[in-house]
């Protein structure tokens, strides 16, 4: 569905990624590790077309996207739910939902909300409140809800449990879990190590800007190097 | 009754009351220029220095419709107000979106270079004489006992409420007004959910130039048209800006009628030359004791 092939990113003189390959099946969870400033955001950003990949290639459907604008490739149906949330604060919950169909399955809007309001029934509860007053846990449903209203076809997740409370980092990968089992493709990029691995079906490690580790999640959670990097076991 | 040394004539309630009535009428004008110039603040984060050569080309625009084809200039709205968006909408996606590369330093720079640019076109192609509309109905109007209005006054006043109410509907209930509102406050959310932001900025330069191709209809039965004469208003629409808060509707509204009744006592009081330095009192009391504004937020939205 998804396939990084020898992607290389950065910021003007600035290199970050230096030749990623990735790829993510039809109804995978793939996790995406690493530490602060291993280059994962930048990974997604070049996805969603914020930036243009300085050489690789991003193919969807095996069509190369890179270099895309940011809409075309929300309209393929590639949504990304970023780091930070990026909700938009001055507007109402309702108000961020429908605009998460602005560019894609507009049509079928009244009953996605609906739909999105059963996942997330305390988005219900505070429909008319001003987006920026919710507590970070609303507001990280609202990120999700947003991007569910454009009914992706591959949902990007950066750091979706970062300044969660456990037990709603715990919710949080169970919604995961439910999302896909509705077949969703998610490619969920995270420090959240055992979690991630828990719910994923593959995953890779991700340093400097290169992949180091790959496999199924099941043998890197028993990955005796990985254990010690990041796990201090 | 005396002001720094200056002795001030005393009128009757009458007579003040009928300034201050006829300042809600030039003020309903200001709050139109300052609301176009309100609303590219709110979404671009920029001062478009272009303001006032647009409303200037606006009311040309009137004038040679009147003139050449003999269109009322109310009537010409139907035609400047859509020029006016298509204009300003060409001029951000192709001229200062493109020159800018993304840099507010340089937009502004790049507005006031197109204003000297507009202005001196005009100035070699329509010469610096003034010209009028003559309406046979800008003498009429009604008695408000306090003070006659005319219709033209009238006019500037019933167009401003309702364009402003009607681009307050167009923010709050289409797609377009709410993705106008969401990337006022975060671009990058935006563009993830396929927002176009080169796209909304270019309608919401649009939208403000539409809106003073209408104060230009509005202001033409009544205001000559010369090459300088955007430059008066958009002076008095930075102060109402700066005084209702930087991005504020309600705020342009509001501060509009009252630098327009400011304006009218002030030349009550002091005469006309002196009366029009207490707009700009105004400005620098704003300035130093609420920089943000009647109806500012410290990072203003729309």
């Amino acid at each position: 569905m998804l396939e990084l092939r020898e992607l290389h990113a950065g910021y003007g003189q600035m290199k970050v990624l230096h030749g990623v390959s990735l790829h993510v099946g039809e109804g995978e969870i793939v996790a995406l590790l690493g530490s602060n400033g291993a280059g994962k955001s930048t990974l997604n950003n070049n996805i969603s077309g914020i930036f243009r990949p300085t050489a690789g290639e991003i193919l969807f459907d095996g069509a190369d996207i890179a270099g895309l604008p940011p809409q075309a490739v929300v309209e393929l149906g590639i949504v990304q739910v970023p780091e930070g949330r990026r909700i938009f604060p001055n507007l109402n919950v309702r108000e961020n939902l429908e605009l998460g169909s602005y560019r894609r399955a507009r049509s079928r809007r009244g009953a996605n909300l609906d739909h999105v309001l059963t996942v997330f029934p305390r988005l219900g509860e505070r429909i008319d409140q001003i987006a920026g007053t919710l507590s970070g846990g609303e507001q990280q449903m609202l990120a999700i809800g947003r991007a569910m209203m454009a009914e992706p076809r591959l949902l990007i997740l950066d750091e979706p449990s970062l300044g969660l409370s456990p037990l709603m980092v715990e919710e949080m990968f169970e919604l995961i879990c439910r999302l896909n089992r509705e077949g969703l493709a998610i490619f969920l990029v995270e420090q959240n190590v055992v979690q991630s691995l828990e719910i994923a079906d593959r995953a890779y490690v991700m340093e400097n800007g290169l992949v180091t580790l790959d496999g199924p999640a099941s043998a890197l959670l028993a990955d005796p190097e990985l254990k010690k990097s990041y796990l201090g076991l | 009754m005396e002001f720094f040394g200056l002795t001030l004539p005393s009128y009757g309630w009458e007579t003040v009351l009928g300034s201050a009535v006829s300042g809600v009428f030039l003020g309903a004008i200001y709050a139109l220029v300052a609301l176009g110039l309100t609303l590219i603040y709110g979404v671009l984060h920029i001062i478009n220095f272009a303001h006032g050569a647009l409303l200037m080309l606006g009311m040309y625009g009137v004038f040679f419709l009147w003139k050449l084809a003999g269109i009322d200039p109310y009537l010409a709205m139907l035609i400047v107000v859509p020029g006016g968006f298509a204009l300003g909408y060409l001029l951000q996606r192709f001229v200062i979106g493109k020159a800018s590369h993304g840099r507010d330093e340089i937009i502004l720079l790049v507005t006031l270079g197109l204003s000297i640019v507009i202005e001196n076109g005009a100035l070699f192609f329509f010469s610096a004489t003034e010209r009028s509309v003559l309406v046979p109905y800008d003498l009429d109007g009604i008695d408000l006992g306090v003070t006659y209005a005319v219709w033209p006054e009238i006019a500037a006043l019933a167009g401003s409420l309702a364009i402003t109410g009607a681009l307050w509907l167009f923010m709050m209930r289409t797609d377009t007004g709410r993705a106008i509102r969401a990337v006022a406050r975060e671009r990058r959310g935006a563009q993830l959910v396929g927002i176009n932001v080169d796209h909304i900025f270019a309608v919401t330069f649009g939208l403000g130039t539409a809106i003073v191709a209408a104060a230009a209809s509005l202001l033409a039965p009544t205001y000559p048209v010369h090459p300088q004469i955007g430059n008066l208003f958009v002076l008095i629409a930075f102060t109402v800006v700066v005084l209702g808060g930087m991005g504020s509707f309600v705020g342009a509204l509001v501060g509009g009628f009252l630098i327009g009744i400011t304006e009218q006592l002030g030349r009550l009081y002091m005469g006309e030359s002196l009366g029009v330095i207490t707009v700009s009192v105004i400005f620098i009391l704003v300035l130093l004791l609420r920089p943000t504004g009647l109806f500012g937020q410290r990072s203003g939205q729309g």
